[in-house]
């Protein structure tokens, strides 16, 4: 095994991709990717949500079938089939979540697979497993049940999993965003083993310090496409401050000639006005699936747009359900006007004032069955004029909502289709001529372009801006880091449930930003 | 009254419950094997009925109650072809098409039964007893337990051997990941698809050799509808024994005492109003939901349709 690691000209690729292209309806998740995986290597995948490094897991994992381009295993053309194929090829896989089945222990897990007619083969694992767990320093109990594992744990028998079944190639996709910091530590010292030992790993992640500290190659995927790679020799001569700032270039440096671009315009915010939004020391508990908010404070005054930027699922939906009231608080203060809210119910918080723009459209935000119209007031049902004594007032409400659907020029054919027909951008516009009647002085909008097409997007972000300059205090929150700087004041980065930091939209915001929400100090 | 705690009622009322909970215990078993591979079989009725009525035809025509047995399996397994094929590959509400089947049988059965048979309803003859020795010969239990059919204790027999499947084989542990996390299953190489089919064409064959049973040997005859809501029985023993095939045992015998007391008590002449006798059966069905339904646990991913890579 060492001449491997001794002779990196002599190393082949155990797999190679070859302008390999995936579409899914409305998007290229894969744009024509070349890559090289090599035996003793820690190839690690760097790039934001949307980056396509999950399609290409899933193309090289047997799920996905590429739609152009080759895969090559062993110098060979060979398209992976299934996921069994892939494993007979070697390859094996550590998805991003669990493929454990909770109800059974580890022993029956690892022995999932095997020929439905034989008797599972319980002492035989037992040696395999005793052996592979001592070279790699590793404990696993054999004989307990998956769902009383941690998530470190659970991830450590995915990896062993691979190893019994002879694995060449282990992918470990965004292996580290559950773990805890001594977790990664440990996950990170295993990867280098299994590379001593041989293996080819390619290590997917979103972390700049984890790509310096494991990998050997390190390529960037944005939007689909590879940005860049920096191979072993590069990595290995240069610096570590030059290697962050290569990377941060190419993860977060500006597009030419994007279409999106548009120039900030400078709105005056009056410094000494009293903030609309007072958040101080906001928390909600954890759960199972999802990190909970640890001490959030931010103000936001009139007209100002403050930006949450982060990697999807740090916690920025549980704080946008935390202020509109739809998540219990642990702590903290919420003030709207200097009026505390934090005690008062989804309803009375918007009667104050406050509105939250969901990203889940069709499931919270609307009733895709309910008329155009009706959904329009669905969070007024029962409320004059649109409803008397209970009775649905029909010709107010479509009064009203031909006013809507002109005013955010909503395209439907009319206002009885259900809500549900309509394109997204066209449901995102119901959603925000709602939330924005009369009334409103904070609003928060959660990853309000999420899927829609480009006019949509520029006209939504419009819609934004002019909200904020109505005088209204606005929160963004957005994994799109050129929306948030293309219209916020101020952006503030989320990791965790926590705030790591809030820069100013000035000049330097996108590298300040962009090493935030990777993980180092602005 | 005198009569009701003797000896022979006593013995009788066992035997009879054996009778009643072999149907229960089959359905219970099918359907327990295609929940723990995420299909929510409510077509188990039709498959029952199926069997039922090609059992009848099987053993009517041939003379032999085990080929009559073997028609009704086949019956049954030509049901859940329908079933694996709606639900399994092409992935359509199972719940949907169970009702559907079940509803369809009910009326193909009777409207066959009808053509055949016109208005007549013959019997078979009474089928054999393997009577086991010394066993049988103990007071009150002997003849109550002892003195079945052969494939009665096959059945009990059955639900040891799926014990075992279930504890200790491969199959068992793929069925189970199929249920409750099938991208585990397709990932680590199974397909997911076949097994679920195996899962559902097993159903159909012990729902179908119910049946059957529960025509050839419980009643001797087939009339339209004779299963009168066994398989949905089958249900819900599946669901309160956990994937434990012992508690289905358990439970069918639970419903077999309370099938036969409906009997008993009417031979028996008590004054009690019919109606409220025949309640028996559903009532327990009640009272054993509000005792353990809150426990039953369900596979999670029951009653969905795998699709790999759905994102």
């Amino acid at each position: 095994m060492s001449s491997l690691s001794s002779s990196p000209a002599g190393k082949r690729d155990i797999v190679a991709l070859e302008g390999v292209t995936k579409r899914f309806p409305g998007i290229v998740a894969n744009d024509g990717i070349d890559l090289s995986i090599r035996p003793g290597e820690v190839h690690v995948l760097l790039g934001e949500n949307g980056a396509g490094k999950s399609t290409l897991i899933g193309m090289l994992s047997g799920l996905l079938q590429p739609d152009e381009g080759r895969i090559l295993v062993d110098g060979k053309p060979t398209p992976i089939t299934s996921p069994r194929h892939a494993l007979a090829l070697g390859i094996g896989t550590v998805f991003q979540h669990m493929m454990l089945v909770p109800t059974l222990t580890v022993a029956e897990n690892l022995l999932l697979g095997g020929p439905w007619w034989q008797r599972p083969r319980t002492e035989e694992l037992a040696a395999r497993v005793a052996e592979i767990t001592r070279s790699l320093g590793i404990t696993v109990k054999l004989h307990a049940k998956v769902s009383e594992l941690s998530l470190g744990e659970q991830q450590q028998v995915e990896i062993l999993r691979a190893m019994v079944r002879n694995s060449r190639l282990l992918i470990l996709d965004e292996s580290t965003s559950m773990l805890t910091p001594k977790g990664i530590e440990e996950l990170g010292a295993l990867m280098r083993r299994l590379a001593e030992k041989g293996l080819a790993i390619v290590f997917i992640t979103h972390k700049l310090k984890e790509a310096a500290a494991f990998g050997d190659r390190i390529s960037v995927l944005k939007l689909g496409r590879k940005v860049g790679e920096i191979p072993p020799e590069r990595f290995r001569a240069l610096g570590e401050q030059e290697i962050i700032s290569e990377i941060v270039e190419l993860m977060f440096g500006k597009r030419k000639d994007d279409p999106e671009a548009a120039q900030r315009p400078t709105r005056t915010i009056r410094a000494d006005a009293a903030p609309l939004l007072q958040v101080a020391d906001l928390s909600v508990a954890p759960t199972d699936n999802a990190p909970g908010l640890s001490s959030i404070s931010f103000d936001i005054r009139p007209g100002e747009i403050l930006g949450i930027a982060g990697i999807d699922g740090n916690g920025q939906k549980q704080l946008a359900e935390a202020l509109a009231g739809q998540r219990a608080a642990t702590r903290g203060s919420v003030r709207l006007e200097g009026t505390a809210i934090e005690a008062a119910s989804v309803g009375e918080r918007r009667k104050q004032g406050l509105r939250y723009l969901t990203d889940d459209r069709l499931g919270e935000g609307t009733v895709g069955t309910f008329p155009v119209s009706i959904n329009f007031f669905l969070k007024q049902v029962g409320a004059a004029p649109f409803w008397r004594g209970g009775v649905e007032q029909r010709a107010e409400i479509d009064r009203r909502a031909a006013e809507l659907v002109r005013e955010y020029d909503v395209r439907t054919p009319s206002l009885k289709t259900p809500v549900a027909r309509l394109s997204g951008g066209n449901i995102q516009k119901v959603l925000l001529a709602r939330e924005l009647a009369e009334g409103a002085k904070v609003v928060i909008f959660n990853k309000p372009t999420y899927g829609l097409d480009l006019a949509n997007t520029l006209a939504s972000r419009q819609r934004i801006r002019d909200t904020a300059a109505r005088g209204l205090a606005v929160l963004l929150i957005s994994t799109d880091l050129e929306e948030l700087l293309s219209m916020c004041d101020r952006i503030a980065v989320i990791a965790n449930g926590a705030l790591v930091g809030t820069v100013g939209n000035t000049d330097d915001a996108r590298t300040k930003v962009g090493r935030l929400m990777i993980g180092l100090a602005a | 009254m005198t009569g009701l705690f003797s000896e022979v009622f006593l013995s009788a009322l066992l035997f009879g419950a054996v009778t009643a909970a072999i149907p229960l215990l089959l359905a219970g078993l099918g359907e327990q094997m295609s929940e723990k591979a995420g299909v929510l079989n409510i077509g188990i009725e039709g498959m029952m009925l199926a069997g039922a009525y090609l059992g009848f035809v099987g053993s009517f025509y041939s003379g032999s109650l085990w080929l009559g047995f073997l028609t009704g399996a086949a019956g049954g397994v030509a049901v859940a072809l329908i079933m694996a094929l709606l639900c399994v590959r092409i992935g359509l509400n199972q719940i949907v098409i169970g009702i559907a089947l079940t509803l369809g049988l009910e009326g193909l059965t009777a409207l066959l039964h009808h053509f055949q048979f016109s208005r007549s309803y013959p019997r078979l003859p009474a089928a054999d007893a393997t009577v086991i020795p010394l066993l049988s010969d103990i007071p009150v239990i002997g003849p109550a337990f002892f003195k079945h059919h052969l494939i009665v204790y096959l059945a009990v027999a059955l639900v040891f051997a799926m014990s075992y499947l279930y504890r200790r084989t491969q199959l068992g542990l793929n069925l189970q990941a199929a249920g409750d996390k099938p991208a585990a299953l397709d990932v680590a190489g199974i397909d997911v698809v076949r097994t679920r089919t195996i899962a559902v064409l097993t159903t159909g064959a012990l729902a179908g050799l119910g049946g059957a049973y529960l025509a050839n040997v419980g009643a001797g005859l087939f009339i339209p509808f004779i299963t009168n809501g066994a398989g949905f029985l089958g249900i819900v023993l599946a669901m309160l024994a956990r994937g434990r095939p012992v508690w289905v045992l358990f439970g069918a015998l639970l419903f077999g005492v309370c099938l036969s007391l409906t009997t008993a008590m009417q031979v028996a002449g008590i004054n009690i109003p019919t109606d409220v006798i025949q309640m028996l059966p559903f009532l327990a069905v009640m009272i054993m939901l509000v005792l353990f339904g809150r426990r039953a646990s369900l596979p999670a991913a029951l009653g969905i349709p795998y699709e790999r890579g759905a994102r």
